[in-house]
């Protein structure tokens, strides 16, 4: 086939890239908030929820794009449901024998992956009707722009509510009042209101930056 | 086939729920044995902890197995019975009548000195909360105590599994003048003399209630025994 399109094609490297900026899943769709907010108090299990739904998203793309011909339409989105709870049971069974610490910190969120509507959104919207390879790219592309956000918000609210970067301690001991210093952490940072409020501030930063998200 | 009839529906969705059953317990089958260990290491973890020492998933087996030199399983009479106080689920225990629990004990060598360590399990305010506590070997005054709890409220009753609340405990007595009188967990105004309270938790009061009477259900237990070993 002489029309074949290349595997990293200007259109699908566009699958993976504007998930991470213009239409970005947590700042722009505004989708998978609660977990972001529930799991990033510290960067830790913001990294490993973010390669969960990783996982979770691209599988799931790739196995609903390869069935997408022979799902029943009427029972297509039952069919969505299985395949990623299938893939999350497997990711949490993963998590618990492999990073048992980590497993129990994000305790039901692993479980709520399943719930996450940025997965049944491009399910839906995405692999029911392209190939695989795209749509294992826009899965990509889609949990990378959700990892990133939470990231960035983990590292924020550890640095600044515990004063350390993935259990490391940063702000120097001296520094903090109890110690004769002048420094305190901002217990603030650790609740999840806190959490919004950093994710208000990125979208307000990117909306800033890229005129073409305003709306009128 | 037509995909919209009914017959494909029912086939394709048969099919493909016994296809996920099957993965599923396959991975479940193949993963138990490290999910088990895990489970085995948090709680030897939590033994430890009890005692004042601090050990990570790498070496709380190798510190366990050095430090704990004993353990054996009484009954509430203090005699000792057959079992194995490692593996004992104290959720079935509890569920019995006092006389025919299995009581675990472990005994914990720290410079040369036994330490006493006993399980408990209670009731918190959403659900089960656990916990370790030792005892110096006059089997009165508590050398270190380690609690959890399943879904306590964070910021109040979950803060029983932090080392401020715990830390608390040291040194406090069990016993007055002979008889077993447990710590009270304290609101403020609550009086108890000082080396038998902690100081409960804000917002957390039932969770505190709940693991005073942790304690004193638990520790009236192992009344026998202690007495028989002080």
């Amino acid at each position: 086939m002489s029309d074949r399109e290349p595997l990293f094609s200007k259109k699908n490297l566009k699958l993976l890239g504007d998930p991470l900026n213009s239409s970005n899943p947590i700042t722009v769709q505004v989708l998978g908030i609660c977990s972001a907010l529930a799991v990033t108090a510290q960067l830790k299990p913001s990294v490993v929820m973010s390669l969960s739904v990783m996982a979770v998203l691209a599988f799931a793309n790739v196995i609903i794009s390869l069935l997408r011909n022979t799902i029943p339409n009427r029972i297509r989105i039952i069919v969505q449901l299985v395949v990623i709870a299938a893939l999350v049971i497997l990711v949490d069974q993963v998590l618990k024998a492999f990073v048992y610490d980590v497993s129990k910190q994000l305790s039901v969120f692993v479980g709520l992956i399943i719930t996450n509507c940025i997965i049944m959104g491009r399910l839906e919207a995405f692999a029911l009707g392209n190939k695989p390879w795209p749509a294992f790219l826009d899965g990509l592309g889609n949990a990378a722009g959700y990892g990133w956000i939470l990231i960035v918000v983990g590292l924020a609210r550890e640095l600044f509510g515990s004063g350390s970067v993935w259990g490391y301690k940063i702000i120097p001991a001296s520094w903090y009042i109890e110690n004769g210093g002048f420094y305190a952490n901002n217990g603030m940072m650790i609740l999840p209101p806190m959490a919004l409020i950093t994710v208000g501030v990125i979208i307000w930063v990117q909306r800033s930056r890229n005129r073409k998200l305003i709306e009128d | 086939m037509d995909r919209n009839s009914n017959v494909y529906t029912f086939i394709y969705a048969s099919g493909m729920v016994i296809l996920v059953a099957a993965i599923l317990s396959l991975a479940a089958i193949n993963l138990k044995p490290f999910q088990d260990k895990n489970i085995e290491i948090e709680k030897k973890q939590n033994i430890l902890a009890s005692v004042n020492i601090e050990a990570d998933a790498t070496n709380a087996e190798e510190i366990y197995a050095e430090r704990i030199v004993n353990t054996y399983v009484v009954n509430s009479k203090g005699e000792e019975v057959q079992g194995n106080a490692f593996t004992i689920d104290l959720k079935k225990e509890r569920a019995k009548p006092v006389e025919e629990q299995l009581l675990p004990v472990f005994e914990c060598q720290i410079d040369g000195n036994v330490k006493y360590i006993f399980p408990l399990r209670g009731a918190g305010l959403w659900g089960p909360i656990w916990g370790y506590v030792s005892l110096e070997d006059d089997m009165s005054t508590i050398y270190g105590a380690s609690f959890d709890h399943q879904g306590e409220t964070p910021g109040l009753g979950a803060e029983i599994a932090t080392s401020n609340f715990q830390d608390q405990f040291k040194g406090k007595e069990i016993y007055d003048s002979g008889k077993l009188v447990s710590i009270i967990v304290a609101k403020s105004n609550e009086t108890a003399p000082a080396e038998h309270r902690v100081d409960g938790i804000s917002g957390g009061t039932i969770t505190s209630k709940g693991l005073e009477k942790m304690l004193l259900d638990d520790l009236n237990a192992y009344n026998a025994f202690l007495n028989q070993k002080k």
